[in-house]
């Protein structure tokens, strides 16, 4: 008997002598469906991340960064968040990889080899913010469903590919083009093949952006296989659930993709703002496009104790999603006044940038020092969690770190 | 055309009727067995069933430590196997248990699922799931912003 098998058999019918009876519904559960009692005990070195990533989920795989191990300008592959819908794809032949251009609106489908991709068309490197939707989601009053990611599902890495548009051109695309849908390798949680873990997309104006990629480079080596190896789709600024991974096609829509995860709640607010905890009826929830402005203080540590007549260098990077970032401040008390950090411009459009800052501290005692940035059309991150929405999207409340001066 | 002929022509014609009508019988009795067990003739199910990180070593499907089911890290109490067999065939328990939701939360997210993400029926098990989840994993008030918490203090050099 296989031991899984055994596995399954023993923990049933042990589940079954706990309960003093017959398990009513197991019958009913598929046979392909073994119960994940066990969890794997090293994936940071199956993904060759840092031992201060931490785990929300291991099945899917969702793993998110800390404040201070997102310092680098660049994020390396150890820092960088991973969000997975469904089951990373095995056993990928590059040599045969290929993506295909279908829809409505492409004048005749067409299928490309890693290798067209790579001779046919111009490659282009930019820095590119992904931040998941629900970054910072842990945070909402009441709850909102999901992984609880608090603030490290960001990241700013280096990607290299070919330009969508380019290759849309190449494809030949109709005037009636509304939005691009993507479908990846990866396999739904019910191991169901004829559904999608996720296929999401972005419209026709977002397709046609120059830093918009199908990428197979990141950080200058092939991208790493939980980000998406051999080729994603990266399109900086939005949600990072429209950057698909493991692509293998692109559906050109005569309409709104409505693929999986496209449909409320899932990546949607309410259209209008409701208050927390409020039912939204599907209709009156929107696809969030760009990501709004946010900040995070990635150095020093929170916690860090200087003593009294020292000063403190604050260290960040800022984002505002199809915008840029205009101004950073920082406040050590609670925000009664702010001060303004040195702020960098961005590497190129949809990278994030960086800022700095040097702190004197009145006295000896508890301090947060709080950073705000603000972006070109002068809209600035709140303090406080902002508006409650059904899924607890978009928090780009102030970040903070603790600091004593003893 | 003589009469034998006539014969043997009604009778190869009779033959591939019965062949006809007994493979059409067939055809019909492999389609109940698979609509009614979907898994029935699946070859796929191996290959799928690769991709799982499950490590079994040393530890028992039972192990309950300070009120910990050990194998999931789900709490103690009524019902945690029935949400063991029910939740974790697909996804982490990991994914259940940094959630909060009240009774109602947790029914539209197992609704959801089974919209959505194949979940199936869970029939009497699902308010012994709901019940259970809604006891140990209960919404609590945070505010509009919490106090920063489990801070590790360290010197800066």
């Amino acid at each position: 008997m296989k031991r899984r098998h055994f596995i399954k058999k023993s923990l049933l019918s042990s589940a079954a002598t706990l309960i003093g009876g017959n398990i009513i519904y197991s019958a009913s559960m598929p046979d392909n469906y073994t119960p994940l009692v066990f969890q794997d005990p090293d994936p940071y070195k199956l993904f060759g991340k840092d031992p201060e990533m931490t785990i929300l989920n291991n099945k899917p795989w969702n793993i998110e960064a800390k404040a201070h191990l997102l310092n680098d300008n660049v994020t390396p592959n150890k820092s960088m968040f991973v969000r997975n819908n469904g089951l990373i794809p095995q056993d990928i032949d590059v040599s045969k990889w290929t993506i295909t251009f279908d829809g409505e609106s492409v004048v005749s489908s067409k299928t490309y080899t890693l290798q067209d991709l790579k001779t046919k068309f111009k490659h282009y490197t930019y820095q590119l913010t992904l931040e998941c939707g629900g970054n910072g989601r842990s945070e909402f009053n009441p709850p909102a469903k999901g992984n609880q990611w608090t603030i490290g599902a960001v990241s700013c890495a280096e990607w290299t590919g070919v330009r969508l548009k380019d290759v849309l051109e190449d494809v030949g695309i109709k005037n009636n083009a509304v939005y691009i849908g993507y479908h990846g390798a990866d396999i739904h949680l019910s191991k169901d093949p004829t559904k999608e873990a996720i296929s999401r997309g972005v419209p026709m104006y977002k397709a046609y952006q120059e830093e918009t990629l199908l990428a197979f480079k990141m950080n200058g080596e092939d991208i790493p296989l939980t980000h998406g190896y051999p080729l994603r789709l990266v399109a900086g600024g939005w949600p990072a659930s429209t950057s698909g991974k493991w692509i293998k096609g692109i559906s050109v829509r005569d309409k709104i993709h409505d693929g999986a995860k496209m449909k409320a709640p899932s990546y949607t607010v309410p259209c209008n703002t409701v208050s927390p905890g409020d039912k939204v009826k599907e209709e009156n929830m929107c696809i969030i496009e760009s990501m709004p402005v946010k900040s995070l203080i990635t150095y020093p540590k929170t916690g860090a104790m200087i003593n009294e007549g020292e000063s403190l260098n604050i260290k960040g990077h800022a984002w505002a999603g199809e915008l840029a970032v205009k101004s950073m401040a920082y406040s050590i008390d609670f925000g009664a006044t702010w001060n303004t950090c040195v702020l960098n411009k961005p590497i190129n459009r949809l990278a994030w940038q960086h800022f700095n800052a040097t702190i004197k501290f009145p006295k000896k005692g508890y301090y947060e020092v709080w950073a705000k940035a603000t972006d070109e059309n002068g809209v600035s991150q709140p303090m406080i969690v902002p508006g409650w929405n059904p899924k607890g999207y978009l928090n780009n409340a102030c970040h903070r770190i603790a600091v004593k001066v003893k | 055309m003589n009469s034998n002929d006539f014969k043997q022509t009604v009778k190869a014609i009779y033959i591939k009727l019965v062949l006809f009508f007994a493979l059409l019988v067939f055809v019909a009795i492999m389609l109940i067995i698979k609509i009614t067990n979907p898994s029935f003739l699946n070859t796929q199910k191996e290959e799928v069933e690769v991709n799982q990180y499950v490590s079994t070593d040393g530890i028992d499907p039972n192990e309950i430590k300070n009120g910990i089911h050990l194998p999931t890290g789900f709490k103690e109490g009524d019902g945690l196997f029935e949400v063991v067999i029910s939740c974790t065939p697909c996804h982490s328990a990991k994914l259940v248990t940094q959630n909060r939701a009240t009774k109602e939360g947790w029914s539209s997210i197992i609704k959801w699922m089974q919209e959505t993400q194949n979940l199936w029926d869970l029939g009497e098990n699902e308010s012994i799931i709901v019940n259970y989840l809604a006891t140990h994993y209960a919404p609590e008030n945070k505010g509009r912003r919490e106090n920063l918490k489990d801070i590790d203090w360290y010197d800066l050099k």
